[in-house]
């Protein structure tokens, strides 16, 4: 079994959502990615989203399109990134790592070639932003096989018939962007997250998570109440920027935290 | 019979629909909605209303005679959108969007912009049509465009400065789909160039096709027949794709694009996508790009702001692969020594992008017989480009 789905399978049994934190791959610079992904999973992370920085990312807000820039002054290629998941993965052989970028970097390397590579380096779902199901017959047949799981977006405005799409497809779980905009942006209403969430429940068995617009432990609680993962990008990144350097690991663990005994007070787990 | 893009907006392996499925619905109903009026005559009477009151269409074709004797070769002759209100192509795209954004209701346009150009043709279309208009410009280009910035302001638009990235067009593109992602219900997002997610490059190219479309009917009456070949400079392609696509089907007639070379293409500095880049995925669909080994998206160098953009529409691509179109490239020097050709021996300043086809037909003219014909599409004026020009020069104005 892949890691993304024991991950869910153990959190199923434990009744406990799981909580999957984002940060860019080599922000503010990478020599901090190992204390960083170590304070993910100290904090509590079952799965972590790693941001490969892009030149144009269209998709995202001020807060991770900086965190993107602040990665590329430091030359942070696809390369890197996958070195990086090789490196933690050294030290933890567990905790599902999963690759969000954006077509381009993916592209350049060749993805039969970054198929190969992100196996080898231990990465155990990716999601191309600017990938829709529709366009994505090429990268399906890369992964065939690979026991990489193609994650896709669903969001606030998708249409039953590309929920359908994106059912037919997908592997992992579904990302569902919980607000109209892009990442970062502000507030997220939670009843209409849990409709569409129902909607999305009738066309895959896969686990939902939901991310874009969670800022805070007490939106993640309720947004946990519908749906199997929590998605923390902005706010973790912000975290990372305005902590002085020697301070990141732990300010991020902390906050991994908070959220996290958010998340288990909801369904009285002790943390 | 040529009738690309395909139902799903691929030009060949090129176009299509690369964008987060936050944006699938609004291209659907953008999709829908043109589909619908590219097929309705009340539309269409519409538009051509407008090109013909408000934009002053047909524009003329002139045959440049002391330009061709001074070359001593082909004839060359100017389609002069530079004739069109607002000085350039970029209206005949901008009053189609804003049409089409009338009839769905969205009382919002935005645009983005790297010289302002298309920022202009977007805030008159605005003003024209009683729209709240919001422009993204990047801020080096603000700095760099302060004239511009300046006649959006006083058609009403908003002009909002882009920090992101390189600060330039690109990035103005990325914070305008931003904006179009958050606000759809109400806004319309015009694009200004043949690049984006489908329907854009189509949509945008149709709206442009009238510009080849009276060629065709013009060379004729005016040149006694068409052309040998017809010239565009290139930077997203929109003027080109515009003076191209009905030539298309005429095989005898060549299809030359324009780009530019900037300070050279072996120094790097240049915006020659489709002569220098290698194909990859940007702002929504497949097609060449100026990006590094890691397929991140490179920084351009051209002297005209217009044609300063890393992509170029996919349609361009696919002219290229097929070898129906050809593509060279031209660098800044020659682009200024055909500018100041062309002032002097027709009286007529051209863009800066503009001079970059001019320039190309200059080169080529010489070498080939008198009773050769070469049609440039004389994109813009230059009056824009005034501070540039003197600067290059070694003056302050």
């Amino acid at each position: 079994m892949s890691r993304i789905a024991a991950t869910f399978e153990k959190l199923r049994a434990q009744k406990r959502p799981a909580l999957i934190p984002f940060v860019t791959a080599g922000d503010p610079a990478p020599e901090h990615m190992p204390a960083i992904l170590k304070a993910l999973v100290a904090g509590g992370a079952d799965v972590i989203e790693l941001g490969v920085p892009f030149s144009d990312p269209m998709a995202d807000g001020p807060a991770i399109q900086r965190s993107s820039e602040r990665a590329l002054k430091h030359n942070v290629g696809l390369r890197d990134v996958l070195a990086m998941v090789a490196a933690f993965r050294k030290s933890n052989d567990a905790t599902p790592c999963v690759l969000m970028g954006y077509a381009n970097p993916i592209e350049r390397m060749g993805l039969a070639t970054f198929v190969t590579e992100a196996r080898r380096a231990g990465v155990d779902g990716v999601l191309i932003v600017d990938y829709p199901p529709e366009e994505s017959g090429p990268w399906l047949d890369a992964l065939k096989g690979s026991g990489i799981d193609p994650i896709f977006l669903l969001s606030p405005t998708s249409t039953d018939a590309s929920i359908d799409r994106v059912a037919r497809v997908a592997g992992g779980y579904v990302y569902y962007v919980s607000l109209k905009g892009v990442t970062g942006a502000t507030n997220i209403d939670t009843k209409d997250v849990e409709a569409m969430v129902r909607r999305i429940r009738v066309k895959t068995a896969l686990p939902v998570g939901v991310g874009f617009g969670i800022r805070d432990a007490a939106t993640a609680q309720r947004v946990a109440a519908c749906a199997d993962a929590v998605v923390i990008g902005s706010r973790i990144v912000q975290e990372i920027f305005e902590a002085p350097p020697v301070e990141i690991g732990a300010r991020v663990e902390k906050l991994v935290r908070e959220f996290r005994t958010a998340l288990d007070a909801k369904v009285g787990v002790a943390a | 019979m040529y009738d690309l893009p395909d139902a799903t907006g691929h030009f060949g392996p090129y176009g299509g629909t690369f964008v987060a499925e936050t944006l699938r619905a609004a291209l659907d109903e953008l999709t829908l909605a043109y589909s619908k009026c590219r097929e309705d005559p009340e539309f269409q009477a519409e538009l051509a209303d407008e090109f013909a009151h408000y934009v002053g269409r047909p524009s003329p074709i002139y045959h440049a005679k002391r330009l061709s004797r001074e070359l001593g070769g082909a004839q060359i002759y100017l389609k002069r959108e530079d004739l069109n209100h607002t000085g350039a192509h970029k209206v005949n795209n901008t009053v189609g969007q804003a049409l089409l954004a009338k009839r769905m209701g969205k009382p919002r346009v935005i645009a983005e912009t790297g010289a302002g150009q298309h920022g202009v043709a977007t805030a008159t279309v605005a003003a024209r049509y009683a729209m709240e208009c919001v422009v993204y410009m990047g801020s080096e280009d603000i700095a760099r465009q302060a004239q511009n910035v300046y006649r959006m302001k006083l058609l009403g638009a908003t002009v909002v400065p882009v920090e992101s990235g390189s600060k330039t067009l690109k990035d103005a593109l990325n914070e305008a789909m931003r904006d179009w992602v958050t606000n759809v219900h109400n806004t319309f997002y015009i694009i200004g160039t043949v690049a984006g997610p489908h329907p854009y490059p189509m949509m945008v190219r149709d709206f442009n096709s009238i510009v080849g479309k009276e060629c065709l009917e013009q060379m004729p009456a005016y040149a006694g027949r068409q052309p040998d070949a017809v010239l565009a400079c290139v930077g997203g392609g929109s003027n080109a794709m515009g003076i191209f696509f009905d030539y298309i089907p005429h095989e005898n007639v060549k299809l030359i694009g324009v780009e530019a070379a900037g300070l050279g293409l072996e120094t790097g500095k240049h915006a020659a996508s489709l002569s220098a880049g290698t194909p990859g995925v940007l702002h929504g669909n497949r097609t060449y790009l100026l990006q590094d080994a890691n397929g991140q998206i490179t920084e351009t160098h051209s002297i005209s702001a217009g044609l300063d953009y890393p992509g170029v529409g996919p349609e361009h691509a696919w002219l290229k692969d097929s070898g129906r179109a050809q593509y060279v490239s031209i660098t800044d020097d020659e682009v200024l020594k055909a500018f100041h050709t062309l002032c002097r021996t027709e009286g007529i300043i051209p863009a800066l992008e503009s001079s970059h086809a001019v320039a190309h037909a200059m080169k080529i003219a010489p070498t080939m017989a008198k009773d050769k014909i070469l049609l440039v599409n004389l994109s813009g004026r230059g009056d824009k480009d005034m501070h540039t020009v003197a600067q290059a020069s070694g003056l302050t104005l």
